[in-house]
């Protein structure tokens, strides 16, 4: 299995927006790709009301996960996308 | 004309016209029908998630900008297989497709709405999704906007992201709701269709189809007049529009008393040339998304952008606010159980000096590089130690150095805290936070962070006159800072500068033009005499 550590790029956490983003490339993926905050199960990156109950915040390191033939190139494209401040137009806190 | 009935405002401006509401949502009957072939069923069910997914996705297509992106990820939300897989589950223990889903996402909502903030709002999106699903179900009349034929305001419990993609700005006046706060989706796309907002307004309903009502989105106020006076409300407000583009030139009292107003930036792209100077850089820009600090050289190439756009005008700067309420991973500070009390602000400063060091480092060579005035403050001071502990190492650079006034202990050793520092800037939304015990995240409590909070007003006048006594600057950098309506009072009470986001300037400048010194000195006192916080609102707002 596959797995990798990223730190959630977008400020505000993967809410609306971001995490939406996340999921459609996490489906475009040929393998499933799963992602987890620290201390919980796994839950499919393809299921955006999954990756919303996740509540992860930005800065929040999370883990993406994959199994079989292509695991590795699933988890680069989902990394890319987790890492990006996906927030950065909304309104500063 | 009645009693106000009284909101959040969150997109400001004033209007007036009918109120229509939005079509209820489609309740289910009282008898739930039996379930003969669960298979059948759940694939009815889960049809019928399908088709509310493609009408958003069909409703994204024509919106743009923020709407169609909000459409489109709740389109996302009912084809999601999370979703599903609960529904299915719901029907195989017997519950009829349309009360399956409504079981389902109650759930959903319910987990959604215990991790509060931006979280707690998509339950909004949650519950379009049911009644979209469940209105065709059941055959029942698709939840939506009404089109009374004019110009109307519309009241609503909650809007939808889908009602508010699809609202027309020329025929919604104004928008009202019971639900809802300052992040809501209300909130962001009436602001930025410039649509008046009031939300969190929890009589609104009582008031039937037609009733025509005043919406004052500045204040978060909404009242019931005769439709003859409408009309007028609305000259009026376009009126005051006009007026306040007019107005130019430094912040200064009616009768000549300067009060600088200075620009709240985060990168230099936000900076604009109206304000008199920079009252507050947020540096955290600098520091998200890293997993090691950003050298000294690199932040002296950012700070040296935002200098450059002040020209020879002051900039605070203040230091890096984080903590674990705003977590930079690279600091590798531990999970805490309650982060706004925890290690935040310069008590960050204290357990990684290294990381201050270089910044103030940083900052001291951008400083020498421009002409701009700077100034160094730091966020969440709370004992006259820290604020000496912080002026050492900023003056060391040859700068003045300043501290946030945002911890009550802080504002009631003002006077001490001034003999130690050059200024005092006072942060509005923590302080307000700290002073009456009420989570800033929580939504249920804006009532307590009104800065109209008498308690809140006599902690600034405590800075103030600290401030006055020690002849040093007391800016507030907080939104207080840029409410037209609070503005007065606070220069009342002895404030010396106020700083808020750009948009906030032309109203702030617009309503200190037409308040003397004296003026401004009776607000305050009324505002701090008032009972509470809406008295306080209401005493100066009424003179």
């Amino acid at each position: 299995m596959a797995v990798r550590e990223v730190v959630v790029g977008s400020r505000i956490g993967l809410h609306g927006r971001p995490a939406a983003t996340l999921v459609r490339v996490a489906a475009a993926q040929r393998v499933p790709v799963r992602i987890a905050v620290a201390g919980q199960e796994p839950v499919a990156a393809s299921s955006i009301i999954a990756v919303l109950a996740l509540g992860a915040r930005g800065g929040d390191m999370v883990t993406v996960e994959a199994d079989g033939e292509g695991a590795e190139a699933a988890l680069e494209a989902v990394a890319a996308v987790l890492a990006r401040d996906l927030d950065a137009e909304s309104a500063d806190v | 004309m009645s009693e106000p009935l009284t909101g959040l405002g969150v997109s400001p401006g004033r209007t007036a016209g009918p109120l229509y509401r939005i079509g209820p949502p489609p309740a289910l009957p009282d008898v739930v029908p039996p379930v003969a072939e669960p298979a059948a069923e759940s694939e009815q069910a889960l049809a019928a998630l399908r088709s509310v997914s493609a009408d958003l996705d069909a409703l994204a297509a024509r919106a743009d900008g923020t709407a169609a992106e909000v459409l489109a990820a709740e389109a996302l939300m009912a084809a999601d297989e999370t979703l599903a897989k609960a529904v299915t589950a719901k029907v195989e223990v017997g519950r009829p497709a349309a009360w399956a889903i409504t079981d389902a996402v109650g759930e959903q909502q319910r987990a959604f709405e215990e991790l509060g903030g931006y979280f707690a709002e998509r339950a909004a999106d949650l519950a379009d999704i049911r009644d979209r699903a469940v209105a065709r179900l059941l055959g029942l009349p698709m939840p939506g906007l009404p089109s009374p034929g004019e110009p109307y305001v519309l009241v609503a419990e909650d809007l939808s992201p889908a009602d508010t993609a699809l609202l027309d700005p020329s025929a919604v006046l104004a928008v009202v709701t019971v639900r809802g706060g300052p992040t809501s989706h209300t909130a962001i796309l009436a602001k930025g269709r410039g649509i008046p907002a009031v939300v969190g307004c929890p009589n609104v309903l009582a008031l039937t189809d037609g009733t025509v009502i005043a919406v004052d989105g500045t204040l978060g106020e909404v009242r019931a007049i005769d439709v003859s006076e409408a009309a007028a409300v609305r000259a009026e407000a376009a009126r005051e529009r006009a007026l306040l583009a007019e107005i130019t030139g430094p912040g200064r009292t009616a009768d000549g008393h300067p009060v600088p107003l200075l620009l709240n930036v985060g990168e230099s792209a936000d900076l604009v040339e109206d304000g008199e100077g920079v009252g507050l850089v947020r540096t955290e820009f600098l520091f998200l998304d890293r997993t090691s600090a950003p050298s000294v050289e690199e932040q002296r190439q950012a700070y040296v952008e935002v200098f450059r756009c002040a020209g020879g005008r002051p900039v605070v700067i203040r230091t890096l606010d984080a903590g674990a309420d705003k977590p930079l991973p690279f600091l590798g500070l531990p999970e805490e159980d309650n982060p706004a009390l925890g290690v935040r602000g310069l008590r960050v400063a204290r357990v990684r000096p290294e990381v201050l060091d270089d910044q103030l480092a940083a900052i001291a060579r951008a400083a020498v590089d421009t002409e701009a005035d700077v100034r160094v403050m730091a966020p969440m001071v709370a004992t006259v130690e820290e604020a000496v502990w912080f002026a050492g190492r900023v003056r060391a650079l040859g700068l003045p150095a300043g501290v946030m006034i945002e911890v009550p202990a802080a504002a009631l050793r003002a006077g001490r805290i001034l003999e130690v520092v050059d200024f005092i800037s006072i942060g509005t939304n923590d302080l307000s936070q700290y002073a009456m015990a009420a989570d800033r995240m929580n939504g249920d409590l804006a009532a307590l962070l009104d800065p109209w909070q008498p308690a809140v007003l006599d902690l600034i006048a405590l800075c103030a006159d600290a401030g006055r006594a020690a002849g040093k600057p007391v800016g507030v950098c907080g939104e207080a800072g840029g409410d037209p309506l609070l503005a007065p009072v606070l220069v009342g009470l002895g404030v010396t500068s106020l700083s808020m986001s750009a948009p906030s300037l032309p109203a702030v400048r617009a309503s200190l033009a037409g308040h003397t010194l004296a003026d401004c000195q009776r607000l305050a006192g009324l505002a701090r005499d008032a009972g509470d916080a809406a008295s306080a609102k209401a005493a100066s707002h009424t003179r």
